[in-house]
């Protein structure tokens, strides 16, 4: 029992990082047809400016703010500045500037943060709960995790389904043209879109930072199951892709728990390539019909 | 009153409008006819901004606006309904139609709603499902609708019986003509359905790879057997 529940909690707190990455690759999916290859080194490069504020300042929480806040200017100026000027140049140029950016950005981050482990502290304790004098095997870290995901996405999904701005963004992403006519400024919901897709891919570098080492690779090894989790739930779905992040940590926390650890990157392409096979659009797609 | 001078167009070495002018006088239904190619979807697109002229001038109520970007057109009045029925499939009914008001606030959200599922009830019915379920005359509606939630002065409407049935276009151009006649709303009408559209409009400008070739009163243009043959095919 005592393994189950470690294994499940381990699992959900793994699931909910995944899910914020996913999270974010989702949010500039729906806006540009893009997959932003570049997502974890913005999310490193905003970690390290975290980093310095907190070393500077001593407040956690500052730095936590300022570290969002970049992540919303990094993400505007990617699409002004690169993205923009490639678009309509076929998807590939945009999928190779993307990959260019994640190389330029981690030599960036080593000449100026330089290439050393730091470690980034957490805001909460990194030791077990105690509940009722049981010990629980989740870190008050790790709540704050997957609460501050559940508030994220709860955000997001009254962003696109409530509001003016969300419904512009909408109509930008899905028929840019139509949305001209009808007055919707789609250049400036663009940059919104990226903006607000990397203040998420932020929070995601912030989570896996939190008690961690940083350093300019550190984001790598969660790019892939971030991926993994975004095309499970479907890339087009923010609800999917927390719901895949989640999925996918339990999946993966279970196979090391009860398995072996050495299964874990074996399994996340199982699962890739499943869902493929099965449900190319991912697990919460609902592709509307198109016109040819 | 709408007026277009001179207007230039071209797609790389093709010259889709060929120093086109035409006026859409407020408070009638001007109808653009000819066949496929003629530069009546280029005329609408040039006029609202998505394309830029190459040359000449385009002017609402003797202000200039050549230049402005499509997304100002809403702002101004002028509502463009693309052709093809450009609903966006992946919003619901009710969604489209709240884009539509969203750039031009004149009276309250709810009370222009009402008003737009009064003209067209089955809207009404369905206003919380996604319009990729809605049949090709229902989206004709959504999009007519959809320009009417931003109260506009002008219509700029891109073959509104493309693919339709016969009944549901009559049905569609007796509304037009209603609220061209209460609300005094200035309708520029692109149409390859030469008859269906005289029969609605006021006059008639006849487009022929990219020229005017006529501009005559509808009634007149409809008796014309030699310039029917010609351009309009009836």
């Amino acid at each position: 029992m005592q393994q189950f529940m470690t294994t499940l909690l381990g699992g959900l707190t793994l699931g909910a990082v995944y899910a914020s990455f996913a999270l974010a690759l989702c949010l500039i999916w729906r806006s540009t047809r893009v997959v932003n290859f570049a997502q974890a080194p913005m999310a490193m490069v905003t970690t390290y400016v975290g980093l310095e504020v907190i070393e500077a300042t001593g407040s956690y929480w500052l730095g936590f703010a300022v570290a969002l806040a970049a992540g919303f200017v990094l993400g505007a100026l990617v699409e002004r500045l690169l993205v923009r000027h490639v678009e309509g140049a076929g998807d590939l140029n945009i999928v190779i500037l993307t990959l260019g950016l994640f190389v330029a950005l981690h030599g960036l981050a080593a000449l100026v943060f330089g290439s050393d482990y730091r470690s980034f502290p957490a805001p909460f304790g990194l030791k077990g709960l105690h509940v009722g004098g049981h010990n629980v095997a989740i870190t008050p870290f790790g709540v704050f995790t997957i609460v501050a995901v559940g508030i994220v996405l709860v955000l997001l999904v009254l962003l696109f389904r409530s509001t003016d701005v969300g419904l512009r963004m909408r109509a930008a992403a899905f028929s840019p043209e139509v949305a001209r006519l009808l007055g919707v400024r789609v250049g400036a919901m663009l940059t919104l879109g990226w903006a607000l897709a990397a203040v998420v891919g932020s929070l995601a570098g912030l989570l896996i930072a939190g008690g961690n080492l940083v350093f300019p690779q550190y984001m790598d090894s969660v790019v892939v199951y971030g991926f993994v989790a975004a095309v499970l739930g479907g890339l087009d779905s923010p609800v999917g892709s927390v719901v895949g992040g989640l999925i996918l940590g339990l999946v993966l926390s279970f196979v090391s728990g009860y398995v072996a650890g050495d299964l874990v990157p074996v399994t996340a392409l199982i699962v890739l390539v499943g869902v493929l096979l099965v449900r190319p659009g991912g697990l919460f797609s609902h592709v509307a019909e198109r016109r040819v | 009153m709408l007026a277009v001078h001179d207007l230039t167009t071209t797609y790389g070495a093709v010259t889709a409008l060929d120093g086109v002018s035409l006026e859409a006088p407020a408070g009638q239904v001007t109808a653009v006819l000819g066949a496929n190619g003629a530069g009546k979807t280029t005329l609408l697109r040039t006029v609202s901004g998505l394309v830029r002229a190459q040359r000449g001038a385009v002017s609402l109520e003797g202000t200039d606006i050549t230049r402005l970007p499509a997304e100002r057109m809403t702002g101004l009045g002028i509502a463009h309904v693309p052709e093809g029925r450009g609903v966006i499939a992946e919003l619901t009914v009710a969604e489209n139609l709240r884009l539509g008001g969203l750039h031009r606030r004149q009276g309250s959200e709810p009370e222009r709603l009402e008003r737009v599922y009064e003209l067209f009830p089955v809207l009404g019915d369905r206003s919380n499902a996604l319009a990729h379920v809605l049949s090709g005359g229902e989206r004709q509606m959504l999009v007519i609708g959809r320009a009417l939630m931003a109260r506009p002065r002008v219509l700029l409407l891109d073959e509104p019986s493309l693919g339709l049935a016969p009944r549901v276009v009559a049905q569609i151009f007796a509304l037009l003509r209603t609220l061209v006649e209460r609300d005094g709303l200035t309708v520029l009408l692109v149409e390859q359905n030469a008859t269906s559209a005289l029969s609605i409009a006021d006059r008639g400008v006849v487009l022929g790879l990219g020229r005017v070739v006529a501009t005559e009163p509808a009634e007149r243009l409809a008796a014309d057997e030699k310039l029917r043959h010609a351009y309009l095919g009836f």
